[in-house]
């Protein structure tokens, strides 16, 4: 069980190899390891109902970045990411290894942030939780300070201490991962071959690190039915997490089927094609927050309100909440797709399209993020040379 | 007070008299509500017979019933049960809690016997006893109407006057205070029907905070497909579970000798739907409207009645399990326990029922008369007296709701250990081992399950206490709700304080119940799923259940719980949880 997520923590590049401690308890309490940082978790613990822990120094640029967002946070650190809103609210900071702060920290919220020392997140039913959250927190930072840097660029708010953490990170994603590969070719014409394309889309979408394993679903539509990955399914785990639905409605087994199941239906009515890949890729979702319209009175609510029609490098940028509802993104997500590679949810992620097979989603994903990233960068050059100009 | 109202109502039905009283805010703060409270009720009195006049009928209301907070219109209503001789409760919904709430009430502690059949009328400023020995052996839709001027009506049918162990008590028409055999404390108390209609309002602390909070839960909501999603139980009820639990091979058939049903596929939820059209409607001030009703009133069977009028007796006729869920309505019956009833009879005759003789078998049983008159003792007593005790699937008397637990050991678990017999919802494992909600776990292996369950069961008498409805916890966790509690109450409590007094309400039933002598040997499941494979061919991977592996689990449970290894409370731990003094 810890090896899963031990394993899980280094591939995705969230931790170094021997930083996680994790413990699981059921009547009695196990650890991965020995570390002089047990007995305090042991107290956390005792202060908590829970059924495990896992504390790991972040590995870099999180690292840098959760340190930076901690010390200047003023003890809440507040991204306005989708994940964050609607599943973390905030996230917490405590400046000591103290126990009992730790836990009455950890009695309202999901994860502690320990500046400079690491992150502790707790699983009530399962390790998963904990990895999870672990992961969210990650991203969630790493959005908000690229967001933030931009942000203050652009307010020429930039201070010393943010400008020298941005050239610290600005190089630590490394590269844009380069894949000169092939994905299955179609048509996907039976069971199988949809299942196992499927696998292998989800499986290349987080091993070249586009998105972290749990932030992404995708479906593949064989006649009558939609194949589409279950709620809460690692995207490089799928196998046996695949729901089949009949698109005529006539079973509810899709009630296990990923929250987005009504944006992928309806996408496929709007465009009629039979492939969908949707991830959370970072400089994606930063760029949907980078707005440079002044005194808007939607401020504060762009993610459900925004009606400006928006664009990122010739992509669609939609409010949208998760799920249904008056604010799902399944209600502007279908209309905008048509007649373009993707659609961006405003601080939520990315949907790409195909029709005989997963190349097309697959490679429009990747190419779209590294055009967010070169863009990023883009900007932000523009900006610092524009200042140094004097204007 | 915010939040609560800081009054209940004593009523004695023997002398019909009633009394004001004001309980002290530690007892709010230490049992927040509805179960919790109701529980705090009970205890002084678990000892007595179910039928003796001083056993109380306690109905309370939470904290956040009333009030804009997702999913408030819950109330509990508890006594001892005469089905399991456990505590007996029951989450309802509807508008009673609400009602009762806005008569400036946050429960109603009712005890006696009355002489002759009366009814309990209660507004802002009176209780009323109202003869009603002409209402005598009415069917509850025929009670509601005669009081279709008095706001919400909890009533009881025949079944309950004839003595049928598993009565009900029913809602405003549609929703069954059910299981554990309710109906049965208010016939013996001689009371038809309790209806309250009120006027006030429920004071809340911080309007603003809680228009906020009630926000991060239903964007949660939202974001739920077992809830909001296109086959979730907003769209098609709780009967979306139906063709997933087939799918599973968790569909109790023919009496949990099977679990997969043929006809599954022809009495989903959809074909209810396509057949039916019903609209959707709700509990009180819930915005997930999971009833179903069709335009002439009729209400679509939940998925336990869906699953256990079809599969578990072997029926194929939709119209069968419509007729028969509104004729347990009407009569004021258990769907599950009856249905159980009528397997465990197929099983012991070797004959099954025909589709057209179930309805009238239900009304036999609710009357009292003919061929099924002994039914109503319910499947566990039936199968003694017929010297078959294996054909009773059964925990503490109580049928299993429609959930083969070879398929989940959480599930099997949660079954075992339950305070009030046979109950998925006490620690509803349903929500991982098959949901994926928080996050999936193995729903064939036992690890981790004891601490699991031990915490679902506290996060869910919390849930049964503020009030709030266990469907929101697909979504959303107490760290949420702990917010809304705050911004309702002013009383300042993270998630898992919550949760230390959900530990508090479970471990104060399991101590309720070991004062009347149940232990580790009640907390076991049917033989049937240790010992026999199920026997759909297209099952083959359905295992029985390693009663080693099982038996340590409950080992651990109680471990986690603070129990001794008989499954009793221990001194250390009622002190730790404060209830040493009760």
């Amino acid at each position: 069980m810890f090896r899963e997520f031990e394993d899980k923590l280094l591939a995705a590049g969230l931790t170094e190899r021997s930083s996680p401690v994790m413990g699981f308890l059921d009547a009695s309490l196990e650890w991965n390891r020995d570390d002089p940082v047990i007995p305090i978790l042991e107290e956390v613990i005792q202060g908590l109902s829970i059924n495990s822990i896992l504390f790991s120094k972040p590995a870099e640029p999180y690292r840098t970045i959760i340190s930076y967002l901690a010390r200047t946070s003023g003890g809440v650190i507040c991204p306005e990411d989708c994940e964050t809103r609607t599943f973390l609210h905030d996230l917490p900071v405590c400046r000591s290894m103290d126990s009992r702060e730790i836990a009455t920290i950890l009695k309202n919220r999901k994860g502690v942030i320990l500046p400079d020392v690491g992150l502790i997140t707790y699983g009530m039913v399962s390790l998963e939780q904990a990895y999870v959250t672990f992961s969210s927190i990650c991203f969630a930072c790493f959005v908000k300070f690229f967001s933030d840097y931009l942000g203050a660029l652009r307010n020429r708010h930039v201070d010393e201490l943010l400008q020298k953490t941005f050239e610290q990170v600005a190089n630590m994603p490394g590269p844009h991962p380069s894949f000169s590969g092939a994905l299955m070719k179609g048509p996907l014409d039976s069971e199988r071959m949809v299942l196992d394309a499927m696998d292998e889309a989800g499986r290349l979408t987080v091993e070249n690190r586009l998105v972290d394993s749990y932030f992404g679903n995708i479906s593949c539509r064989l006649g009558n039915t939609l194949y589409i990955s279950q709620t809460g399914s690692s995207l490089d785990n799928l196998a046996g997490c695949i729901d089949p639905i009949p698109m005529d409605g006539s079973s509810c087994t899709g009630i296990t089927a990923s929250s987005e199941l009504d944006a992928h239906l309806g996408i496929i009515r709007e465009t009629g094609c039979n492939t969908i890949l949707h991830g959370h890729p970072r400089f994606s979702v930063i760029l949907s927050m980078d707005c440079d319209k002044a005194h808007c009175e939607q401020r504060g609510q762009c993610h459900i309100r925004c009606r400006e029609e928006r664009d990122v490098c010739r992509i669609p940028v939609v409010p949208g909440e998760v799920g249904t509802g008056v604010y799902g993104l399944c209600n502007t997500v279908p209309e905008a797709i048509k007649d373009h590679d993707g659609v961006i949810v405003y601080g939520h992620g990315l949907f790409t399209i195909g029709n005989e097979d997963f190349s097309k989603p697959f490679f429009n994903l990747f190419h779209i993020e590294k055009q967010c990233r070169e863009e990023y960068f883009r900007r932000v050059a523009d900006l610092l040379s524009r200042q140094s100009a004097g204007h | 007070m915010y939040g609560w109202c800081g009054k209940i109502a004593r009523i004695d039905l023997t002398s019909q008299t009633w009394e004001v009283e004001k309980p002290d805010i530690s007892i709010y703060q230490n049992f927040i509500g509805g179960r919790g409270l109701a529980g705090y009720y009970l205890s002084p009195h678990i000892h007595r017979k179910w039928h003796a006049p001083e056993m109380p009928l306690l109905i309370f209301a939470g904290p956040l019933t009333g009030t804009t907070s997702p999913t408030p219109g819950r109330s509990t209503f508890m006594s001892r049960s005469p089905l399991t001789g456990t505590i007996g409760d029951s989450s309802v919904g509807g508008c009673f809690g609400t009602e009762l709430k806005k008569t400036g009430f946050d429960g109603l502690i009712i005890t006696g016997r009355s002489r002759r059949n009366i009814g309990l009328e209660i507004t802002n400023t009176s209780v009323q006893f109202v003869p009603a020995d002409a209402i005598h052996g009415m069917t509850t839709s025929q009670v509601q109407a005669c009081c279709k001027d008095h706001g919400s009506v909890a009533a009881i049918g025949p079944a309950a006057e004839n003595g049928v162990r598993f009565s009900n008590i029913i809602i405003d028409g549609h929703y069954a205070a059910g299981r554990n055999g309710l109906g049965l404390i208010l016939a013996g108390k001689k009371l038809k029907y309790i209806a309250v209609t009120g006027t006030g309002k429920i004071r809340i602390f911080d309007p603003e905070k809680l228009k906020d909070e009630r926000e991060n839960i239903r964007r949660l909501m939202a974001a739920s497909p077992a809830i909001f999603g296109r086959f979730g139980i907003s769209a098609y009820g709780t009967g979306a579970l139906y063709d997933l639990m087939d799918a599973r091979n968790m569909m109790p058939t023919d009496n949990f000798q099977k679990t997969r049903f043929a006809h599954a596929w022809s009495m989903n939820a959809h074909a209810y739907e396509k057949q039916y059209k019903p609209g959707k409607t709700g509990c009180r001030g819930c915005h997930v409207q999971c009833k179903k009703i069709t335009d002439s009133g009729r209400s679509i069977p939940e998925f336990e009645t869906m699953s256990h009028f079809s599969a578990l007796i072997n029926n194929h006729d939709r119209e069968t399990v419509m007729e028969a869920n509104r004729i347990c309505n009407e009569m004021g019956m258990d769907t599950i326990s009856a249905a159980s009833v009528l397997a465990c009879r197929q099983e012991i005759s070797g004959k099954r029922i025909p589709s057209q003789n179930i309805v009238g078998a239900l009304l036999e049983i609710a009357h009292g008369k003919g061929e099924y008159a002994n039914l109503g003792m319910g499947s566990a007593r039936l199968a003694r007296s017929c010297g078959r005790p294996d054909a009773a699937i059964t925990v503490k008397q109580q049928d299993l709701s429609a959930y083969d637990p070879r398929g989940a050991m959480g599930m099997a678990l949660a079954f075992a250990v339950s305070t009030r017999g046979a109950c998925h919802l006490r620690a509803y494992p349903i929500s991982h081992e098959i949901l994926r909600k928080p996050v999936a776990t193995d729903r064939f292996r036992f690890t981790g399950k004891a601490r699991i369950i031990k915490i679902n069961e506290d996060v869910n008498a919390v849930a049964d206490s503020l009030t709030a409805c266990k469907f929101t916890f697909f979504a959303a966790s107490l760290e949420e709700y702990a917010a809304v509690f705050s911004a309702v109450t002013g009383h300042s409590l993270t998630g898992q304080d919550l949760l230390k007094t959900g530990e508090r309400i479970c471990y104060h039933e399991r101590m309720m119940n070991a004062k009347n002598g149940f232990s580790r040997k009640d907390d076991d499941l049917p033989p049937r799923f240790f010992g026999e494979p199920e026997t759909s061919q297209s099952a083959a991977d359905l295992k029985p259940i390693d009663r080693k592996a099982f038996q340590k689990a409950v080992s651990d449970y109680y471990t986690v719980r603070g129990l001794d290894q008989d499954g009793m409370p221990v001194a250390e731990k009622i002190k730790e949880l404060g209830l040493d003094g009760i």
